[in-house]
C-alpha cells in the first residue's frame, strides 16, 4: 500500500486539485442560499443539482485520489478476478 | 407543494456529516454498497425532514458510486455490461418500490410505513446476511485461502440454461447467461433500495450466489448499479425540489475520501473479507431495526401502548447500533488493509528466504 518514493509532480497535483476543491466548497457555502433556491425550484431545474453533483465528483474525486496517492496509499496490483 | 424546511448549516453538523460520509464511503468502496443506510437517519437527527434526507442521500450516492466504479474499473473489477443491464431493471424496481411505500404510507401512516421498512430489513438481512455469514465461516473453517471462490450449484445451473434471444455474454462470468435471470435480480435490488436505501444487500449476494460472479467483481459492479439507480432517483426527487445540495455535497466530501480508500483496500484482502464485512454489517443492522419494531407495533396499537420514554430509548439504542455496525465494518476494513499491506511488504523477504 505504501510506496516510499513519490513522483515530483505528485505534490503539485494534490495542491492543484485540492485548491480547486476547496474553492468549489467555499463558493457553495458562501452562496448557499442562492444555490439552494435554484436547486430546489423543481421540475426542469432538476438539472441544477445533478450538474453540481457531477462537477463536485469530478474535482473532489480527483483530489481525494491524488491525496491518498501522495500519502503512498495505492492499489497493490491490477486484480482481475474470477 | 408545501414549503420545505431546510436546516441552518453550521460547522458542527457539517463536520458530523463529513465524518459519517467518510465511514459510509469506506464501506461502500469495499463492499459496493451499505454505507448509505445510516445517512438518512443521521440527517434526520439534525432536524432534516425525512423526504429531504432521502433525496439528499440519493444525490450524494450517485457521484460517489461513479467515482468508486471508475476507481475499481482501473483494477479490472467492474463488469460494465452487467452493471448497466441490472441497473436498468433496478431503476424499474426503485419506481415500483417507491410506489408501494407511498401506498403503505397513505393507508397506514408513518408508523405503518416505518414498520414495513423495519420488517423488510429484518427478514431480508436475516436471510441474506445469515447466508453470507455462513458461507464466510465455511470458507474460513475449511482452511482454504479464499483466493479462488467456487461457484455455487445454483449459479452453475443458471449458467447452463440457454433461452434463445435472451443470451448475453458477460466478461465477469466468461460465459453467456440469459438476461431473464439478471432482470428480476436487478428489479429486486431496486425494490430493496427504495425500501431500505441499500439495494446492494440483495444485488451483491445475488451476483455472487445466483450468477456466479466473484465477490470482488460483484461488489465493484454493484457500484455501477448504484450509479444508475442514483441518477434516476435524484432526478425524481430533484423534480419535486427536495434535494438539499449543501448536505449532499458535504457528505460527498467525506465519502469520496472513504470510497477511494475502500476501493484500494479490496486489492489487499482475500475475497472472503468482502463477504465477512457485508455479513457483519447486515446482521448488526438487523438487530438495530428489530429493536424498533415494538415501537411501531405500539403506535399502530397492535400491542399495548409504550411510554414516550421507552420509545425514545429504543429509537436511540437502535440508531447507536446502526452507527456501531458501520464503525465495526470500517474497523474490519482498515484492519484487513493493514494486515494485507504487512503481508505484501513481507513478501519479497519470504521469497528470498529459500534462495
Amino acid at each position: 500500500m505504501t510506496q516510499p518514493t513519490q513522483p515530483k509532480g505528485q505534490l503539485l497535483k494534490v495542491l492543484g486539485w485540492g485548491a480547486a476543491s476547496i474553492m468549489m466548497y467555499a463558493m457553495l457555502l458562501i452562496y448557499e442560499q442562492q444555490i439552494l433556491k435554484w436547486s430546489t425550484k423543481g421540475h426542469w431545474f432538476f438539472v441544477f443539482p445533478i450538474m453540481i453533483a457531477f462537477a463536485f465528483s469530478f474535482v473532489h474525486g480527483h483530489f481525494t485520489g491524488e491525496f491518498w496517492r501522495s500519502l503512498g496509499i495505492r492499489a497493490k496490483k491490477s486484480s482481475s478476478t474470477q | 407543494m408545501d414549503a420545505i424546511h431546510f436546516i441552518h448549516l453550521d460547522w458542527t453538523n457539517g463536520l458530523y456529516l463529513f465524518i459519517v460520509g467518510f465511514v459510509g464511503g469506506l464501506v461502500s468502496g469495499f463492499i459496493g454498497s451499505g454505507g448509505a443506510f445510516v445517512l438518512t437517519p443521521a440527517m434526520m437527527s439534525l432536524g432534516v425532514p425525512g423526504i429531504v434526507a432521502v433525496a439528499s442521500n440519493m444525490c450524494h450516492k450517485f457521484p460517489k458510486a461513479l467515482v468508486g466504479a471508475m476507481k475499481r474499473h482501473k483494477y479490472g473489477q467492474v463488469d460494465i455490461k452487467m452493471g448497466l443491464i441490472m441497473g436498468t431493471s433496478a431503476e424499474v424496481g426503485v419506481l415500483v418500490g417507491a410506489h408501494y411505500q407511498e401506498l403503505i404510507k397513505q393507508n397506514f401512516g408513518d408508523a405503518g410505513s416505518n414498520l414495513y421498512v423495519s420488517v423488510a430489513f429484518v427478514i431480508i438481512l436475516g436471510l441474506v446476511g445469515g447466508f453470507v455469514m455462513r458461507d464466510t465461516i465455511k470458507t474460513y473453517r475449511s482452511g482454504e485461502s479464499g483466493d479462488e471462490e467456487k461457484p455455487t450449484r445454483l449459479s452453475l445451473w443458471v449458467q447452463s440454461i440457454h433461452i434463445p434471444g435472451t443470451m448475453v455474454y458477460f466478461p465477469s462470468l466468461k460465459t453467456r447467461i440469459s438476461i431473464l435471470f439478471t432482470i428480476p435480480l436487478g428489479f429486486a435490488t431496486g425494490m430493496l433500495a427504495a425500501t431500505i436505501a441499500v439495494g446492494g444487500f440483495i444485488g451483491v449476494p445475488a451476483q455472487m450466489y445466483v450468477l456466479g460472479m466473484s465477490s470482488l467483481m460483484s461488489s465493484a459492479t454493484e457500484l455501477v448499479i448504484a450509479f444508475v439507480m442514483g441518477v434516476g432517483g435524484t432526478i425524481k426527487f430533484a423534480w419535486g425540489g427536495y434535494v438539499d445540495i449543501r448536505l449532499a455535497m458535504i457528505i460527498l466530501a467525506g465519502s469520496l475520501f472513504g470510497i477511494q480508500l475502500g476501493a484500494i483496500g479490496t486489492t489487499y484482502v482475500k475475497p472472503y473479507m468482502i463477504k465477512l464485512v457485508m455479513g457483519v454489517i447486515m446482521l448488526t443492522v438487523l438487530v438495530s431495526r428489530a429493536m424498533v419494531i415494538p415501537v411501531y407495533l405500539s403506535q399502530l396499537e397492535i400491542i399495548s401502548p409504550m411510554t414516550t420514554t421507552t420509545m425514545t430509548l429504543l429509537k436511540n439504542v437502535s440508531f447507536s447500533i446502526m452507527i456501531l455496525a458501520l464503525m465495526f465494518g470500517a474497523g474490519i476494513i482498515l484492519f484487513a488493509m493493514l494486515k494485507g499491506r504487512r503481508e505484501h511488504s513481507q513478501q519479497p523477504i519470504a521469497l528470498k528466504l529459500p534462495a
